[in-house]
């Protein structure tokens, strides 16, 4: 890999995600089509309004877990809020961070859990929390812990806690949708005798076909493309860190202990683990690999960051 | 008739796009000037902490007493100093005094356990890290902002507007550059 500067790292990262949103904006309302053209029987303006309803509700979820994601998250972490006093280094650390960047200062949450891990959260920069656990605190040096915070901040900054929880309702608009659809033709909905004329009943038949098909394969696909870009913001965050800091060394040698522990994070679920520094869940990472995780192979971060001293 | 509301309709939309990038503008400059005063409010922060931190090592170490002044001194200098040239290289003198000052915590253990120092330290090692990171918050500001006042089409704007471009903060010599972070 070339050497490149933390600079064109993140122009790829953001034009990547721009074009994995976009695309799967324009999946999402095909498959919103389709299934609304088979349920109409051909009747377009009816596909529309499937689509669009599809759509609303995906704005409304969004807009719900918005206002009420952060908390949520929190309490299911086992986290406790700390001041200055409880913890100056820590607190200090994620103040020059907060400098650095020109953020606010985000609040400062520790998790009681021996396993190594950080996380952010928070719906933008002024509402901002960093959580990380006792087992990570006590381990890391202050350059290490600098590499992790910055990385934290990084996805604060670029605003990805908004991203996931877009995509994750969107996802899940999408696969509520595809399932309705399966169930609707399971119980005949598109069997239904048309009044149109016989001549459009075997173009009727494909697309009813495609449709299947896809509702079966799109969310797959959804979720693919999900993880595909929660990779990708943890590039953008490792590169956004070292914007920070202009250093990449603490954030490798801390990802490097980070590989190393083996022990499972007790209070992660499949519900928060893409908004860990690494994958907290060790068991599910050893059987799919690749297409399903929320975060890159630590050795490819490392990698990349070493590309850039 | 029509061609009249096309007219209007085109201005009202150019007019939009003007004062969405002139407000653009005035905020990445602002953005420089907070940077510029952060860089100060930092550094007035190490003053204060820095005669708390040579009471603290007079206890234990004495005899230390020209490193003690040194620290003293620089201080005083760089609180006196004027201009931006000679603000930073006061400044750089502070740190090498107060770098010269935790070197001693090598060779007096009891001043190294003293948890006063210890806290004293950590607040003057994220300090210099404050100081650190608010410059480069600084720059990286005015290279936003240059460069945007450089682009078209915000170029014109700012021409018309008189936004010109702001100062990079940068030490003259190359022996004032200090690595950017510091642990003691």
């Amino acid at each position: 890999m070339a050497r490149e500067t933390f600079h064109t790292l993140i122009a790829h990262n953001k034009r990547n995600s721009f074009l994995l949103i976009a695309g799967f904006m324009l999946f999402f309302v095909l498959i919103g089509l389709l299934i609304g053209n088979v349920w109409g029987q051909g009747d377009w303006t009816f596909s529309w309004v499937v689509a669009g309803v599809a759509g609303l509700i995906a704005a409304i979820l969004t807009l719900m877990s918005f206002y009420g994601g952060s908390s949520m998250v929190l309490a299911m972490s086992r986290a406790k809020q700390i001041q200055k006093r409880d913890d100056p280094q820590l607190f200090n650390v994620v103040e020059e961070l907060s400098l650095a960047a020109g953020l606010p200062m985000p609040k400062v949450y520790i998790i009681d859990d021996t396993a190594m891990n950080a996380f952010a959260t928070g719906r933008n920069p002024k509402d901002a929390v960093v959580a990380i656990t006792i087992g990570l605190r006590s381990k890391l040096t202050r350059d290490e812990l600098q590499g992790v915070i910055a990385h934290e901040l990084s996805h604060i900054r670029h605003y990805d806690i908004l991203y996931a929880m877009l995509m994750a309702v969107m996802v899940g608009t999408l696969v509520m949708l595809c399932d309705v659809f399966l169930r609707s033709m399971w119980w005949g909905a598109g069997a239904r005798r048309s009044r149109r004329s016989r001549d459009s009943g075997a173009g009727q038949l494909i697309l009813l076909v495609v449709a299947l098909v896809l509702a079966i394969i799109a969310p797959i696909l959804a979720r693919i493309i999900q993880m595909a870009l929660s990779r990708q913001r943890e590039y953008l965050a490792d590169a956004g860190s070292v914007e920070l800091t202009r250093n990449p060394d603490g954030l490798s040698r801390a990802l490097a202990k980070l590989s190393g522990d083996q022990e499972v994070l007790e209070v992660a679920n499949r519900a928060t683990a893409p908004m860990y520094i690494v994958q907290p869940i060790k068991k599910f990472e050893e059987r799919s690999r690749g297409l399903f995780d929320t975060h890159p192979p630590v050795a490819d971060r490392i990698r990349r960051l070493q590309s850039l001293t | 008739m029509n061609l009249l509301w096309v007219i209007i309709a085109i201005i009202f939309v150019i007019v939009v796009v003007l004062v969405a990038m002139y407000n653009s503008l005035v905020s990445k400059r602002m953005r420089c000037r907070e940077g510029w005063s952060q860089i100060d409010v930092q550094l007035k922060r190490r003053y204060d902490l820095i005669p708390n931190l040579v009471e603290t090592v007079k206890g234990y170490a004495e005899h230390e007493k020209e490193t003690l002044e040194n620290v003293i001194k620089a201080r005083r200098a760089a609180i006196d100093a004027s201009g931006v040239a000679n603000q930073a290289a006061a400044e750089n003198m502070l740190s090498g005094a107060l770098r010269q000052l935790f070197a001693l915590s090598e060779a007096y253990p009891n001043l190294k356990a003293n948890e006063n120092f210890a806290q004293l330290q950590e607040e003057l090692t994220s300090t210099e890290n404050k100081i650190a990171f608010s410059r480069q918050h600084y720059n990286d500001s005015v290279g936003q902002y240059n460069e945007t006042i450089l682009k078209f089409p915000n170029n014109m704007v700012a021409g018309m507007f008189n936004f010109k471009a702001e100062v990079f903060f940068e030490l003259e010599e190359p022996a004032q550059r200090e690595a950017p972070k510091v642990s003691f």
